[in-house]
């Protein structure tokens, strides 16, 4: 693991502005920090913040909360800032534009997929692809957007371990959202593993302490039966 | 209360201070657990707690900016926070102090990357000992941070004053009341002034000094916010990269605090006394 470093914003990262990347501002030719977060230092210098909001990006697959029914579109909240919006185009069948209701209405939860952001932060979203769907079972957790990176792990690696580990159908939104469905215990275990996953974000190690965690707990479960 | 006769007897202020000296301050970063970013702060008597929610969905709509994140930020004193209870709510000084503020805060926010939403600063004052504006501006500057609202630096402030003839660093409630000017301060690392407005009256050489005390001031404390922000994470991970400490600040630190340093001193070696002995 890399030695990591935190910074608070106006921190001087290097005198090398070619460098500058996410979360730094160059001022005078000099890079500093623009967040509270962790110095990456790899390639060029970005700042990994440790908390924030999130801000959705084109091409972002994320778990949104239908809002609003308009005569045009499902508004649908993601967890950030600004609203997305999910014109009936967008569905994946022909929709009868007086009843919109009927195919989403208020509250349900669908998987889709950012297809534009514009500068006014006009977020358009999409269901036409493939794994984009509405979410009639399961359960979703809201956990902040900026551990996403950790619950995914490198290649994967962390993700793949809790759905074999514990066989549930998992998917993690990007924007923090993350979706799960399987053994009602396996999936409490598996939230309570993912809050400690975000907990700890920050540490290294951390996917074999989860892993140590996981067998620990599968055994204390097994036991009790 | 009425007016003590002397604030300074033999150079020393009413709780033992010398000139140069600030109340002891304590930061403590992430304290709400449903805030977006929060702080708690003692600053000598004052007891603070600053929260910021956002970039959230602005409310009003007709509020919002096309170009930038609006920055909205609240002053509010407790009832229960001075001597006397003061009626609840906003009154004029509580907007004037909310303004100012705003703005010492605002200038290092990075605004245009968060257009057509606003960040919400909200700065409670559970006890109150005079310099609450400035405690309020350094309790937020942290939650901001804490928030992960992408700044140009922390605002630190701190506050000079002039009693019976004498420049005192970070007045207290007798200092502040029966004192002969106020000059609170806030400012960026770098040396930018954010807020600065002034009470009484100073000379011209007088005010020269009285900036230079709380910059220096403001130096120190940027030190404690940084502290407090690195220690929220700090526990598990790797101590962070020491910077070289500038001479400067250490010297800084050493003359603020000089009487703890020596009562420590004293402690230290009645311990090491009694460890003799046993």
């Amino acid at each position: 693991m890399v030695e990591r470093e935190i910074v608070v914003p106006g921190d001087l990262l290097s005198d090398d502005p070619r460098l500058a990347s996410h979360g730094t501002y160059v001022e005078g030719g000099k890079v500093y920090s623009a967040n509270y977060g962790l110095v990456d230092r790899r390639s060029n210098i970005k700042v990994i913040p440790l908390s924030g909001r999130y801000i959705p990006a084109r091409g972002d697959l994320v778990i949104g909360k239908v809002d609003d029914v308009t005569f045009s579109n499902w508004i649908i909240d993601i967890n950030s800032p600004y609203e997305g919006l999910l014109h009936v185009s967008e569905y994946p069948e022909r929709v009868d534009q007086s009843n919109m209701s009927k195919y989403l209405h208020i509250g349900e939860l669908i998987v889709a997929k950012v297809k534009d952001v514009d500068p006014t932060m006009k977020v358009e979203l999409t269901l036409r692809e493939e794994h984009l769907k509405i979410l009639r079972q399961g359960r979703v957790i809201d956990i902040s957007h900026t551990k996403i990176p950790r619950v995914i792990g490198r290649n994967g690696s962390m993700i793949s371990m809790l759905k074999k580990e514990l066989n549930c159908s998992i998917f993690v939104g990007q924007n923090g959202r993350i979706w799960l469905r399987g053994d009602e215990k396996m999936v409490d275990l598996a939230i309570r593993t993912i809050f400690k996953i975000e907990r700890e974000a920050h540490t290294s190690g951390l996917t074999d302490n989860i892993k140590e965690y996981l067998t620990k707990e599968l055994e204390t479960l097994r036991s009790n039966k | 209360m009425s007016k003590p006769e002397k604030l300074i007897i033999d150079g020393k202020r009413l709780d033992g201070r010398g000139a140069q000296d600030l109340r002891p301050i304590k930061f403590k970063a992430g304290v709400l657990k449903r805030a977006d970013g929060s702080c708690y702060l003692e600053f000598g008597g004052n007891k603070v707690i600053a929260a910021v929610y956002g970039p959230r969905e602005v409310h009003p709509r007709h509020l919002q900016d096309a170009s930038r994140a609006i920055v909205r930020y609240r002053y509010n004193m407790a009832p229960f926070s001075v001597e006397e209870r003061k009626r609840p709510g906003p009154d004029r000084r509580s907007i004037e102090i909310s303004k100012v503020s705003r703005e010492s805060l605002e200038c290092v926010i990075l605004q245009e990357m968060y257009p057509r939403s606003a960040i919400d600063i909200f700065v409670e004052i559970l006890q109150a000992d005079a310099g609450t504006r400035v405690a309020g501006i350094n309790a937020a500057s942290v939650a901001l941070a804490d928030a992960g609202i992408p700044m140009k630096c922390l605002v630190s402030a701190c506050a000079v004053g002039k009693v019976d003839d004498t420049l005192v660093l970070d007045l207290n409630k007798d200092e502040d009341n029966y004192g002969q000017a106020d000059l609170p301060i806030a400012m960026t690392p770098s040396g930018d002034i954010t807020l600065c407005q002034m009470d009484g009256h100073l000379t011209e050489d007088e005010f020269r000094t009285a900036l230079e005390m709380a910059m220096e001031g403001c130096r120190y404390i940027h030190q404690l916010q940084k502290q407090a922000l690195i220690e929220k994470y700090g526990q598990m991970v790797s101590p962070p990269a020491q910077e070289a400490p500038a001479a400067e600040t250490a010297e800084v630190k050493e003359e603020i605090f000089k009487e703890d340093v020596e009562e420590f001193k004293e402690q230290e070696q009645q311990e090491q006394g009694g460890e003799a002995n046993e």
